[in-house]
């Protein structure tokens, strides 16, 4: 699939922003007015940054409201609705505790599960569709939660560090840990859900199977067409290798080891780690799209 | 609402001959005639006259070629031409995943449209679909799809000879059919059971309305490469004993 930098930084700012939202909501990491004052903004910032960089991959932007409208029966529309559902309430949560002093932890923790359910429905426009197996064969749900947890966890613990707030460092170390290893179980699981994982061939594409083994000898149109370029991409997969390694370093293995050393020299380092986290995000996201094979392309010959 | 019908009164849909087509790609350059003037945006191109030229079809014609397998390896490889358009799902997975309400398949008929007035151009639905039949048109930044010529079929201006898609009424030689799928006495329908018609990618269980039927099997045999024998020559006198005695010992 197309890696469009629309979606990429729609998907990796949302969940860390989410992420974030969650923490606070759950009262995880930092405390304190002056942690509230710039975490809870900050997060509301980085969630609609990526809810406003999803409006680049549209078509026509001006009638992404009409997307709140079908919640009954699609993700990407249930991911709206929840999507400001959440800021909405968070916001409220936020502004009780910071202008009128009452921080409400039931309200707080509804905040923080709307968020989790919010990246779910992120993960589901993906895992829904049956076309793409890399997305629907493999446990992209938890992938989603899982990154939005750990971005969410440096976030607090960065931000906790910075205003001197007891930043309790070794929830961000552990969460680094889980996030590696679901990280690596997603990889594992997808290394397998190629075109073909329900039985898609060029045969039953074409229905052609009795006759024999199939092979495109002319394509419709010696161009290209939005078919080809939006789901057949093959650009830059040889560079696989080396974006997952930039993946989990950058997005694991180096905050790791930031946030050991930020447990002696203070949590403010915990930025750097953060900073590290989100271009290594960037990069396995990047793959997440570019790799995923659709059955379509069988009708062009992609086997 | 972009749920699916339970049921729809009609099914109407196309029923393709692989065994007609000749790939002249007169439905494709027709389909793209009538419905670039007639429902919703044009269907733009792209540097259509440049070195890279693209742009939105509703119907694109593939080319395969199959090949036997490999014990009967002498039989030469068959040409399959293939037009792929819209099979206008009953369990079309384009529809469910609309964000905006735009994609909806009609109770009445079961045609699968596209209300381009409502559409954002996010592109969901044509990742949804198994067969590439959505394309985003660049120009119009909404979703094209075929309509069954919707307005066409029920079109009391025309004559009732052209009340048909508009690549049905093209096709020279008669490959593509038009009718009601969800009855099983309609000409399409008795076509489909004689002729033993399929459904594309079954394992996608998107149960399309369209259906294709496949290549008859050749009425006689088709005889091998000429140069084969000569590739192959048999020996006579003492060596071709010898050649036979050594083959039978294996």
């Amino acid at each position: 699939m197309h890696p469009a930098p629309s979606i990429i930084l729609f998907t990796v700012l949302s969940g860390l922003g989410l992420g974030l939202i969650a923490t606070i909501g759950f009262g995880f990491g930092g405390q304190g007015h002056l942690f509230g004052w710039i975490a809870g903004p900050v997060g509301l910032a980085i969630t609609a940054a990526g809810g406003l960089a999803s409006l680049g991959h549209l078509g026509r932007p001006d009638r992404a409201w009409r997307a709140l409208s079908q919640w009954r029966s699609s993700w990407l529309s249930r991911e709206g609705v929840l999507m400001l559902g959440t800021m909405t309430l968070f916001s409220v949560y936020l502004g009780l505790w910071l202008l009128f002093g009452l921080r409400i932890s039931l309200l707080g923790w509804i905040a923080g599960g709307l968020a989790a359910v919010t990246v779910y429905a992120t993960a589901m426009i993906y895992a829904q569709l049956r076309t793409v197996p890399r997305w629907s064969g493999t446990p992209t749900p938890w992938m989603f939660l899982g990154m939005a947890a750990t971005g969410g966890l440096i976030a607090n613990g960065a931000i906790a560090g910075l205003v001197g707030s007891d930043g309790p460092g070794w929830r961000a170390i552990l969460m680094l840990i889980v996030g590696a290893a679901v990280a690596i179980w997603w990889q594992t699981q997808a290394a397998g859900a190629r075109r073909g994982l329900y039985g898609s061939s060029m045969e039953t594409a074409t229905g052609l199977s009795a006759l024999g083994r199939v092979r495109l000898l002319e394509p419709p149109h010696t161009g290209s067409n939005y078919l080809l370029k939006e789901m057949a991409f093959e650009v830059g997969r040889k560079r696989a290798y080396q974006l997952r390694l930039i993946g989990a370093v950058l997005g694991f293995l180096a905050p790791i080891f930031l946030a050991l050393i930020a447990l002696i020299v203070g949590g403010w380092l915990l930025i750097l780690a953060l900073i590290s986290h989100i271009a290594g995000m960037l990069a396995l996201r990047w793959l997440f799209f570019a790799e995923a094979e659709h059955v379509q392309a069988l009708y062009y010959g992609h086997r | 609402m972009t749920t699916l019908p339970t049921k729809t009164d009609k099914k109407l849909g196309l029923v393709i001959d692989l065994d007609i087509c000749v790939g002249c790609h007169a439905c494709a350059v027709n389909c793209k005639e009538w419905n670039t003037g007639g429902y919703g945006a044009a269907l733009s191109d792209q540097d259509p006259y440049g070195a890279d030229p693209a742009g939105t079809w509703l119907n694109r014609i593939h080319t395969f070629e199959v090949q036997p397998p490999a014990a009967e390896a002498a039989v030469p490889a068959q040409i399959v031409h293939f037009p792929r358009s819209c099979l206008h799902c009953e369990d079309a997975p384009c529809v469910t995943v609309c964000p905006t309400g735009a994609s909806y398949k009609r109770e009445a008929d079961g045609i699968v449209l596209v209300n381009e007035d409502h559409c954002m151009g996010c592109g969901l639905c044509a990742w949804a679909c198994p067969y590439g039949a959505r394309e985003m048109d660049a120009n119009a930044g909404v979703m094209k799809k075929c309509t069954l010529c919707v307005d066409r079929i029920y079109n009391e201006n025309l004559p009732e000879v052209d009340r048909v898609p508009a690549c049905v009424r093209t096709c020279p030689a008669g490959a593509r059919h038009f009718g009601d799928l969800g009855d099983p006495t309609s000409d399409v329908s008795q076509l489909v059971a004689d002729r033993g018609g399929i459904d594309l990618m079954p394992e996608q269980e998107t149960r399309p309305v369209n259906k294709y039927l496949p290549p008859r099997p050749k009425d006689r045999p088709v005889p091998g490469p000429a140069l084969a024998a000569l590739a192959d020559p048999q020996e006579k006198g003492f060596l071709g004993w010898l050649d036979r005695t050594l083959d039978r010992l294996g």
